[in-house]
């Protein structure tokens, strides 16, 4: 339906709700969904401000494409000033949250001040109110969504809400949609609980419309599907293996992140690999996952429903966690596995669970939990400090802790600030596997030297999905590139930020780029969204958004040194695999990065990029 | 000589039924064997062997029919696929 032309404000220290109309001139520079949504956040929040104030704000917002017929068209994302980095926070989330918000007639929610009491919002189309949430606060994600639906006697009500996690200031809580959809990373959720906002309960009926050219669009969209359903990868290897094909693959190529980064493959990946996740159990002679799902609109739909062993210590006698639910995805089982070195799928499965019934991030968790065994097994925390012996590999301390974060309690309330404070606080901050204080994913940057480059220069802090270099060096997505040299890389991290940051500010998956270049998406927009959107303006609103959100970085004092990863990957080579004996090669492909994108040595735009970028 | 023949995704069913398990078959095979050999014997439609890599390294397809292995090698072979 391109925009809706309506943004909601909710003045959360008044208990206000106000629609204004969307800026369309914006739109034309920044799109949606990310792009828009951050240039309005960039425009009225101070880069200096405390994330956790009432003067930081936060945004939910869809893009264009949002609830139309194109394929993935459900995302929204949420943008705020990151409490576990301080730098400009983006989460993306799939499910059918972000369509409904667009069927209720609005392209964003711009949430500002702070509640002096739990509340939730509450959209029934263009009908917007505050209402008491005392009755939901304490109550998790899973809880809260399913008081919601009874409480309007609508099972359609689609809500978003945070958990205990983000209530107790895990600093990388998220904010769950549809039960097991996230805005993960970067503690949107904290932020969200700091507000004393509990969730957002939408309710639309407004259904698509506003297309420009309808006709062409619903051209462009089939012929997109088309694209999408004959490719190999989201055709048939997506939504048969998931994401967590890559378990193998990633440890093969000696990529595979290992206790803490200590190695770089794990004797038990193939345990908690998709090919372990369609084998029959032993135990009950059911294979761990049960189907594959797809958000809205999505005809990829790479998805994993999974259900658990009944009788795996970790959920005897607990009934709530045995029906199907969602995981195990990639980034999750590598962090609750690899990271920390435990090899048993149904133990990730439950901490994955954990993770999404309270809202917080699985990759900054498990690798926080990775960076604690180290600390364990150097000898500096011990038994009594953490509440259970915590070696690399324990099963059981994985469960114990994820609960225990979840719950805000014990050592669970130091493994929620991160990595990065957990190791300053115990004299080894160089343990703390981040950039600019958020964990990293699940590859290697000595087995695929790309991806240290767009890690050390992620908006967000560590990302894959920033800039997803692994499609090219380790699947051949467009071309195959080494995964082991530094040559070329500064341009292809540059193109695949780029690129990622329209898709990102589209309304649609960023995993349609395995099929779609931004030929396939431009016809869509076009069709779809006022005035023309022509290939050469989709590549400068890319651009552009990704020097707006490094702006607001340099603006709240982050500089080149901040570009950078932890020593380990800079000095300590590689053991195994194709990269042995080989370390990140950041410091060669920085500068380079930085002249491929019109920056400075320290790492800022230039006038002439700014000019040309029209910022 | 010993090489390691790894299988993975929908390719694991070319596998024979005991080796399914490990995704791996431990073969004797002779010198100059290639990737495309035991594709071949192992009747490995030729688009589905997207990522082949040798001891983890990419296999480009050129050279499939020409790289020999070498005793110890592991070659692993998947469709299509992706992730993140």
């Amino acid at each position: 339906m391109g925009w809706t032309r309506k943004v909601l404000r909710v003045d959360l220290g008044k208990g206000t709700c106000k629609s204004e109309p969307l800026n369309m001139a914006l739109a034309q520079q920044y799109l949606g969904q990310r792009g828009l949504a951050t240039k309005y956040f960039v425009d009225e929040v101070d880069p200096k401000v405390d994330p956790l104030s009432a003067a930081n704000k936060l945004i939910m917002a869809t893009g264009p494409l949002t609830g139309t017929p194109a394929s993935t068209g459900g995302r929204y994302s949420v943008i705020t000033k990151g409490p576990l980095t301080g730098a400009i926070a983006c989460s993306n989330s799939g499910g059918y949250f972000g369509a409904e918000l667009k069927f209720a007639g609005w392209d964003m929610v711009i949430f500002e001040g702070k509640s002096e009491k739990p509340v939730y919002l509450s959209i029934e189309d263009d009908k917007a109110e505050l209402r008491d949430a005392a009755h939901l606060w304490g109550k998790t994600v899973w809880q809260t969504e399913e008081i919601i639906k009874k409480s309007h006697q609508d099972p359609q009500v689609r809500v978003c809400s945070i958990g205990r996690a983000g209530e107790n200031g895990v600093l990388y809580a998220g904010i769950i949609n549809d039960l097991h959809r996230a805005a993960g990373r970067s503690g949107v959720g904290t932020v969200m609980g700091s507000k004393n906002l509990k969730a957002v309960a939408v309710r639309g009926t407004q259904g698509a419309g506003g297309i420009k050219d309808a006709k062409a669009f619903m051209k462009a969209a089939a012929d997109a599907k088309k694209v999408l359903a004959d490719n190999a990868v989201t055709g048939q290897g997506l939504p048969t293996f998931g994401t967590q094909v890559l378990m193998n693959v990633i440890n093969e190529m000696g990529a595979l992140p290992t206790r803490n980064h200590r190695d770089v493959q794990f004797e038990d990946a193939r345990k908690i690999s998709a090919e372990a996740m369609k084998e029959k159990r032993p135990s009950d002679g059911r294979a761990h996952l049960v189907t594959n799902a797809a958000c809205f609109g999505c005809t990829i739909a790479c998805g994993r429903i999974s259900k658990i062993d009944e009788t795996h210590f970790s959920v005897v006698n607990k009934p709530a966690y045995w029906g199907a639910s969602g995981g195990l995805e990639y980034e999750a089982a590598w962090a609750l596995g690899a990271a920390n070195g435990v090899g048993d799928l149904e133990a990730l499965q439950y901490a994955n669970l954990i993770c999404n019934e309270d809202g917080f991030d699985p990759i900054s968790f498990g690798a926080t939990l990775g960076a604690a065994m180290e600390l364990y097994e150097l000898g500096i925390l011990t038994k009594e400090q953490i509440g259970i012996d915590a070696p690399f590999g324990s099963a059981q301390a994985l469960v114990k802790l994820a609960e225990m974060t979840a719950q805000g309690v014990g050592f669970g309330k130091e493994l929620g600030l991160g990595s990065k404070r957990l190791c300053a606080k115990y004299g080894k901050p160089d343990l703390s596997m981040s950039v600019k204080g958020q964990e990293f994913p699940a590859y290697d940057s000595r087995g695929i030297q790309g991806m240290g480059l767009a890690y050390a220069t992620s908006n967000r802090g560590a990302c894959h999905l920033r800039g997803y270099t692994v499609a090219s060096e380790v699947l051949g997505i467009p071309v195959k590139t080494d995964p082991l040299v530094t040559e070329g890389k500064a341009g292809l991290v540059k193109a695949f930020q780029d690129a990622t940051s329209v898709f990102d500010s589209a309304g649609v998956c960023v995993f349609t780029t395995f099929a779609w270049t931004l030929a396939d998406l431009q016809p869509q927009l076009d069709a779809a969204c006022e005035g023309e959107w022509t290939m050469e303006k989709l590549a400068l609103v890319g651009e552009r958004i990704w020097n707006m959100e490094r702006q607001f970085n340099n603006a709240a004092g982050f500089t080149a040194k901040d570009d950078d990863l932890p020593p380990r990957l800079k000095t300590e080579p590689a053991k195994t695999g194709p990269a042995k004996g080989l370390v990140s090669g950041i410091d060669k492909m920085k500068p380079e990065y930085y002249k491929a994108r019109g920056w400075d040595a320290n790492g800022v735009p230039t006038k002439e990029t700014l000019a040309r970028l029209g910022l | 000589m010993k090489v390691a023949f790894k299988l993975y995704a929908t390719l694991s069913d070319y596998l024979p039924i005991e080796a399914r398990q490990s995704n791996r078959l431990d073969l004797e095979v002779s010198p100059g064997t290639t990737p495309r050999d035991l594709m071949e014997r192992y009747a490995l439609p030729s688009r589905l062997c997207h990522l082949v890599l040798v001891n983890g390294v990419f296999v480009p397809p050129a050279e499939r029919a020409s790289r020999a292995l070498v005793e110890g090698d592991v070659l692993a072979i998947w469709p299509p696929i992706a992730g993140g």
